[in-house]
């Protein structure tokens, strides 16, 4: 799935990475804990996360993450915008919760990562 | 090759500089993607825990054509109990670690899963070294 069509499901703000959103999408992983993110080994990912603060982009960066959605109305700061730029990591923001999110996401037939 | 850097306790604003530092080299050495991703996991997973728990330490990589060497060295508290330190799940980290996702008791373990040789000396009250090879595929 495109993540044109992740933003238009999950109506969700495209905060940078506009220029990125034919990128393909395979599996979604769901997580707080930036621990269990640097566990996954998995290709086309998208991060589902409340978690905001620099180091959600430093872990995704780790982990060649190129694709964010932050949940719950979570808003990127502007340190976040600009390492996520430096990186090629698109980052969406939508009011979901985390719980809705993950619902529409596999009910439209993305995978999870396990 | 050699390549050193610093590592300020305390400062989460920055913690990761040093491994995106070295990510970036190993792009440029053209090693495999794959094992970029084990290499810079492992040290952004041993650069937290220098920021996490220590005063302050430095991540020392050597790159040759069979292995990448990483050694992290912190001046600090020391681990008392490394194989309880190893133990899933077992954190000592503060509240200020965990709010920035960190702090569940998974980053040795998953250093360990990362890497081809992970040692670990520390004596208490004096700091900590963590040393962690990687292997390069000889072609």
């Amino acid at each position: 799935m495109k993540l044109r069509e992740i933003a238009e499901l999950l109506n969700a703000e495209i905060v940078c990475g506009h220029t990125k959103l034919e990128r393909e999408v395979q599996a979604v992983f769901a997580s707080d804990l930036m621990s269990d993110v640097l566990t996954i080994d998995s290709e086309k990912l998208l991060l589902l996360t409340g978690l905001v603060n620099i180091q959600t982009i430093r872990t995704s960066e780790m982990s060649d993450i190129k694709n964010i959605v932050l949940v719950r109305n979570k808003k990127a700061s502007p340190e976040m915008i600009a390492l996520a730029e430096e990186n090629r990591i698109v980052i969406m923001q939508c009011s979901y919760s985390m719980y809705r999110t993950c619902g529409i996401l596999f009910q439209s037939g993305l995978n999870p990562v396990y | 090759m050699r390549f050193e850097y610093q590592i300020e306790a305390g400062n989460f604003t920055n913690a990761g500089d040093a491994s995106s530092g070295f990510k970036k080299i190993l792009k440029q050495l053209n090693v495999d993607p794959q094992i970029i991703k084990r290499i810079v996991v492992s040290m952004y997973e041993g650069e937290v825990n220098i920021v996490a728990h220590s005063n302050g330490g430095k991540a020392i990589c050597d790159v040759d054509t069979s292995r990448v060497l990483i050694q992290l060295i912190d001046i600090g508290p020391g681990i008392p109990d490394i194989e309880k330190a190893m133990q899933a799940g077992f954190s000592t980290a503060s509240a200020k670690v965990r709010e920035m996702g960190f702090g569940a008791g998974m980053g040795l373990q998953n250093i360990k899963n990362n890497s081809d040789i992970l040692n670990i000396q520390s004596e208490v009250g004096v700091g900590t070294c963590v040393e962690i090879i990687v292997n390069l595929p000889q072609s």
